[in-house]
């Protein structure tokens, strides 16, 4: 008696799990914990956000998707394995990682199994393995660095200048564009350093700036690194300014800098989409959800957006109409529009120098 | 010069907030032969306690600094140590007599708990504090360098000078003391003897999870920035303080702490910032491969 009622059980949920399996499941991944768990949080925002918006929609090809959440930490390792668990949740379309270093060991696992992806990560190796299914859909290092270093040298070419970064893939190759685009305006850095990420105490590096005399630092990295630099140098005596990646766009960069040390951080960043009209409503809506729309958040958005215009446009979800669709189109998104070369870059990359100013990041003047 | 006395000042405060954090897994190690590695994470829970002891204190409006330092000092101090008593009764009382790998794991279990604990309630991101404590010193100027030493960093040297003093007076003068000296060398003679063990681990767990708490409280009012992983960087640190000094010895802890503080200062300062930890953990294989009772510690004697 008891078993069949067991067994009865068993047959109803399978039943009713039956109609989940004709879902499309698209993955986003990221630092969901970690040390950068709050750029995890903006690309979950953006991605349920526009989930649910095409949902509302009616969906994908008439179907609803589902977005299976994966968190890496920023860990190469863990990257892996939430790779592999997202190739058996059978998704059919990525968004992430968000660290270099993460992505470029992941995006082979979705090569692997045929999974096209778009990314925000800026280290140019990502898109140079000749990886057909990899969309990135924000520039390069060597495009951010050359703007960052270039205007270092024409704003701040007569002070000192040093470039330090965390020896992270992201964070050291941007570092050395910065330092390349310095050069090529004829400014030499007079030091050249790494630290360790994750720790607090940066009173060494700190020590050596000042001893160098050095009053500007082009940095590679992220943004909760700056802040702890900029506290303790103010505590130090020291003013500093930094001129860090698309990163910096963090607005967690003002509490922990603490007072106005923020306002001493300029970074680069594509041109801010919460200005674009095609961005007015969305950008209104997550405003009222208490969600400021700033970094990451847009481009997890825009993502989805990108594989819900590719599957209408493909009538497909099949990774060869699918990856055929975003190689060769161009999507309208919240971000502007998206287009891809060979490589899977986008055609028009474009980079603004910005600067934090009372709380919020804009253009600077 | 300048730059040389600087990195000396950096480099003590950096080492005094190590050693605090090290006496806690040497006296553990000292009782229980065993390492807690529970124990960075009770420091960082201890840091986020001050934070929000500090929010709260400003919410009621009260500002005189030292009065707010104290109270915060008491309440991190109140609820780490019953979170060392915690992790005590959970992960290591209930495995005694198991195996030395069951315990160490379910420690290194702990940690990761204590962590995501922390970061569900709290949220991953970073917990800033206004500057307490502002300026400081400017003690002098060579070759165009000024040496600056915060009040912070008095603050951190001078409080863990008194707290080793007091310490130690506490494991030499008082009963409590002497009790935990005899459970270290022999625990079951000990509890023959009349002494309640279990209560002497589980004070031992206590107070060393009350010295993280003050270097936690340091830690948030130097730094200014708090957020749920600053646990494990510090407390592998301050491990590698405890087995340099030698496990087991406290005056050991305290010098591995300081010596671990002062290599990675003159080393970021001198060499490069960025083989500072490969530095010092080769300094400390080396150390260990000469001197494997560490630098004050004593070899082990096989009981008869």
């Amino acid at each position: 008696m008891k078993k069949s009622i067991v067994a009865a059980g068993i047959g109803l949920l399978s039943v009713l799990a039956v109609p989940a399996w004709a879902d499309y499941s698209v993955g986003i991944a990221g630092p969901m914990t970690g040390e950068y768990a709050s750029a995890g949080a903006q690309i979950r925002a953006g991605a349920e956000m526009a989930v649910a918006d095409i949902n509302a929609k009616g969906g994908v090809l008439g179907q609803k998707i589902k977005l299976e959440i994966g968190d890496d930490a920023c860990d190469p390792k863990q990257a892996v394995s939430v790779a592999n668990a997202m190739v058996n949740k059978h998704i059919v379309f990525m968004h992430g990682h968000w660290c270099s270093s993460s992505t470029i060991p992941a995006s082979d696992i979705y090569n692997d199994a045929q999974i096209p992806m778009a990314t925000v990560s800026t280290n140019p190796k990502v898109t140079e393995r000749g990886l057909k299914n990899i969309f990135r859909i924000m520039g390069r290092d060597d495009q951010q660095g050359g703007v960052g270093g270039g205007f270092l040298a024409e704003h701040f070419g007569s002070k000192k200048i040093a470039v330090v970064d965390d020896k992270s893939a992201y964070g050291k190759g941007l570092a050395d564009e910065m330092a390349k685009g310095m050069q090529a305006k004829g400014v030499k850095p007079v030091l050249r350093e790494s630290i360790t990420a994750g720790e607090k105490d940066y009173s060494g590096l700190i020590t050596k700036l000042k001893a160098a005399g050095v009053e500007v630092v082009a940095y590679g990295g992220y943004h909760t690194e700056v802040a702890l630099i900029l506290r303790q140098a103010q505590q130090a005596g020291l003013k500093l300014t930094i001129m860090g990646g698309d990163t910096m766009s963090n607005n967690e960069i003002v509490t922990a800098a603490g007072g106005d040390n923020a306002n001493n951080v300029l970074f680069t960043f594509a041109p801010d989409s919460r200005l674009e009209p095609a961005a007015a409503d969305v950008v209104k809506r997550f405003r009222d959800k208490k969600v400021e729309p700033d970094g990451y958040v847009l481009y997890a958005y825009a993502a989805m957006q990108l594989f819900q215009q590719a599957a209408e446009k493909a009538k497909s979800v099949k990774y060869a109409d699918l990856d055929k669709a975003i190689a060769n189109g161009s999507f309208n998104t919240v971000v502007g529009t998206l287009s891809f070369d060979a490589k899977g870059d986008l055609k028009v990359p474009a980079f603004r120098v910005y600067q934090w100013k009372g709380g919020k990041y804009e253009y600077f003047k | 010069m300048g730059q040389f006395i600087q990195q000396l000042i950096n480099g003590l405060t950096l080492g005094a907030v190590y050693g605090l954090i090290a006496l806690g897994y040497t006296m553990v190690y000292g009782i229980i032969g065993m390492i807690n590695f529970a124990h960075g994470d009770i420091y960082m829970v201890s840091a986020i306690i001050s934070v929000t002891a500090l929010t709260l204190m400003s919410a009621f409006g009260i500002s005189s600094v030292p009065l707010v330092l104290a109270l915060v000092l008491i309440i991190a101090i109140g609820f780490t140590s019953v979170y060392g008593w915690a992790v005590e009764r959970t992960a290591y009382r209930p495995l005694r007599n198991a195996s030395r790998l069951a315990p160490l794991i379910s420690a290194i279990g702990m940690s990761i708990f204590l962590q995501n604990m922390v970061q569900v309630s709290q949220g991953a991101r970073v917990k800033p504090v206004p500057t307490l404590i502002p300026g400081g010193l400017e003690l002098f100027t060579h070759n165009g360098f000024s040496v600056h030493l915060a009040y912070t960093q008095i603050m951190i040297c001078v409080v863990t000078v008194v707290l080793m003093v007091a310490f130690t007076g506490l494991i030499t003068r008082t009963s409590f003391g002497r009790q935990q000296r005899a459970c270290e060398q022999d625990r079951t003679m000990a509890s023959l003897l009349g002494i309640d063990v279990d209560k002497t681990i589980s004070y031992t767990f206590m107070l060393g999870a009350a010295l993280a708490a003050v270097a936690g409280v340091m830690v948030t009012v130097y730094y200014g920035v708090v957020d749920f992983s600053i646990g494990f960087v510090a407390g592998i640190k301050a491990f590698t303080a405890a087995v340099l000094g030698g496990v087991g010895s406290l005056p050991g802890a305290m010098l591995g702490g300081v010596l671990i503080g002062l290599i990675e200062s003159y080393w970021s300062a001198y060499l490069s910032p960025e083989y500072k930890d490969v530095a010092t953990f080769a300094i400390l294989i080396l150390v260990l491969m000469f001197r494997p009772s560490g630098l004050l510690g004593r070899p082990e004697v096989e009981k008869v």
